[in-house]
């Protein structure tokens, strides 16, 4: 299951293991990116708290985190390659994975075609 | 808010896909197609092509023009030679920078004065109310349009121009020519670190002019995002970020090209020749990773105290790390060579001060002949 928030991140729930990236949207409205701060392994992460910040040429922007858990891994080619999340945002460009997710979580996040639609209106 | 003002390209920024933004009251390209980092490394490598028409002209002349800048200006204009063009600061009366510019001596008594877009009136009627009264001041800014055309290759695009190696103007001179028969003035100055020249043409033939610039394969646009990246990787100040009315050029570390010691009767000498006036030095850091610091993010020694702040920062492109210039107080003896803390989003990064500019490989010496 593939959601996405208003904020223009994608969650993807593999079991209770969400993957969290941001959109290729996002991406493409930060421009080149040069540095992903990756969260560390084992942290508790809750809901609307920052999980990570991305950095484009100009400006630095917090991820929130859609949904809480514990981070189980950080995507670590970013560390040496950000523009990953350039090219691949929605695929190799993923930042982290969260564990023990309540699928509940994700009730009110837009699907695919719902954040499309609401990207067209931005 | 007042309407953003276009250049007179602004459609062909659009048709090229460039994000456009608003900067100092006009609607710019901050990026085109390619994105900054692309456009950065492409002025390093070959040659890129900036619209920078929203920058603002002014013509100065009449009988006395010279001594009566020589009296305004900090950096000495009386002896600068027709043909010459001369970075310098327009002053407040408490000594700091209103803006920053170029001072063009066209002829024995005639001056063009190129200026910040976002200052363009305030600087006008600064140094109107400054000069005699009968001296002819002009704001031409509507009237001229300036591009610049930036990088190692752009002696070679001159040539193709039709220019032979040695007319073209040498570092800060410029001449008086025509491109295609385009009027022109071309001096050879920018704002990159490159090798490079500025054009000054007539406001209706600047689409032209960009068109056939364009035209070489070697040739980019790039827009207001890597223009920024360039000039702070060479150390370049921005106004607004590392000069205001709140700095001297003394603190923004432009003593020595001001030649203060040789100077007398002009306007602020007490305070700029005072060092006890000096309430911050600028410096460079280079941080360890990637992660840039940004403006009024805060410097710490190694031993946590307070310093000072950041003024400018980012990722730069071709050091493959984050950096920085900041103001710190003078008192904390902060040379090359020591370590600090920028407190970054609320942690503390650990960078180096470090000689400027940066990246010291730029071209905008070299010789072209």
């Amino acid at each position: 299951m593939k959601k996405f928030t208003k904020e223009h991140e994608w969650v993807l729930l593999e079991g209770t293991v969400a993957t969290i990236g941001i959109t290729a949207h996002a991406a493409h409205e930060l421009g080149d990116i040069t540095y992903v701060e990756l969260p560390s392994s084992g942290a508790q992460i809750n809901a609307g708290e920052v999980l990570t910040v991305i950095e484009s040429v100009k400006a630095a922007s917090d991820v929130y985190s859609p949904v809480s858990g514990i981070v189980e891994a950080a995507n670590q080619e970013l560390e040496g390659n950000p523009q990953l999340v350039n090219e691949s945002p929605e695929e190799e460009g993923w930042v982290c994975k969260l564990k023990g997710v309540d699928a509940s979580e994700l009730d009110d996040l837009m699907d695919e075609k719902e954040y499309r639609d609401y990207v067209e209106l931005l | 808010m007042d309407e953003l003002k276009r250049t007179p390209i602004y459609e062909k920024h659009v048709k090229l896909g460039a994000k456009m933004v608003p900067f100092g009251g006009w609607d710019m390209p901050v990026q085109y197609k390619d994105g900054i980092l692309s456009e950065h490394h492409h002025t390093r490598e070959k040659v890129s092509l900036f619209d920078t028409c929203h920058m603002g002209e002014f013509t100065i002349s009449g009988k006395g023009s010279a001594l009566a800048l020589d009296r305004i200006f900090p950096r000495a204009v009386a002896d600068q030679k027709v043909g010459v063009a001369r970075y310098n600061f327009l002053l407040s009366d408490k000594g700091t920078v209103m803006d920053d510019l170029l001072i063009y001596r066209m002829g024995e008594e005639e001056f063009m004065i190129v200026v910040n877009a976002g200052t363009i009136d305030s600087d006008f009627a600064r140094i109107k109310s400054l000069i005699p009264s009968d001296l002819y001041i002009s704001n031409n800014s509507e009237k001229i349009g300036k591009l610049d055309l930036q990088g190692p290759k752009a002696a070679e695009i001159m040539e193709e121009l039709g220019f032979k190696r040695e007319t073209l103007p040498s570092n800060y001179k410029w001449i008086k020519t025509s491109i295609n028969g385009i009027p022109a003035i071309v001096s050879r100055t920018g704002y990159t670190g490159e090798l490079g020249f500025e054009f000054y043409v007539e406001a209706d033939k600047v689409g032209e002019l960009w068109n056939i610039l364009l035209s070489f394969n070697d040739v980019k646009p790039a827009g207001l995002g890597a223009r920024d990246t360039l000039r702070l990787e060479v150390g370049y100040p921005l106004y607004g970020h590392e000069m205001d009315e709140n700095t001297t050029p003394v603190e923004a570390g432009f003593s020595a090209i001001m030649s203060l010691e040789k100077r007398s009767a002009f306007m602020c000498e007490n305070i700029l020749k005072d060092p006890s006036k000096i309430t911050k030095n600028l410096i460079g850091i280079i941080l360890e990773g990637r992660r840039a610091a940004r403006a009024g993010n805060k410097v710490f020694t190694t031993e946590g105290k307070e310093i000072g702040s950041v003024t400018s920062g980012m990722f730069s492109p071709i050091l493959e790390k984050a950096i920085a210039l900041a103001y710190v107080k003078p008192e904390s003896g902060l040379t090359p060579g020591k370590k600090v803390n920028l407190e970054i989003g609320g942690k503390l990064f650990p960078g180096d001060v470090v000689e400027m500019p940066f990246y010291k490989n730029g071209t905008v010496r070299m010789k072209i002949c």
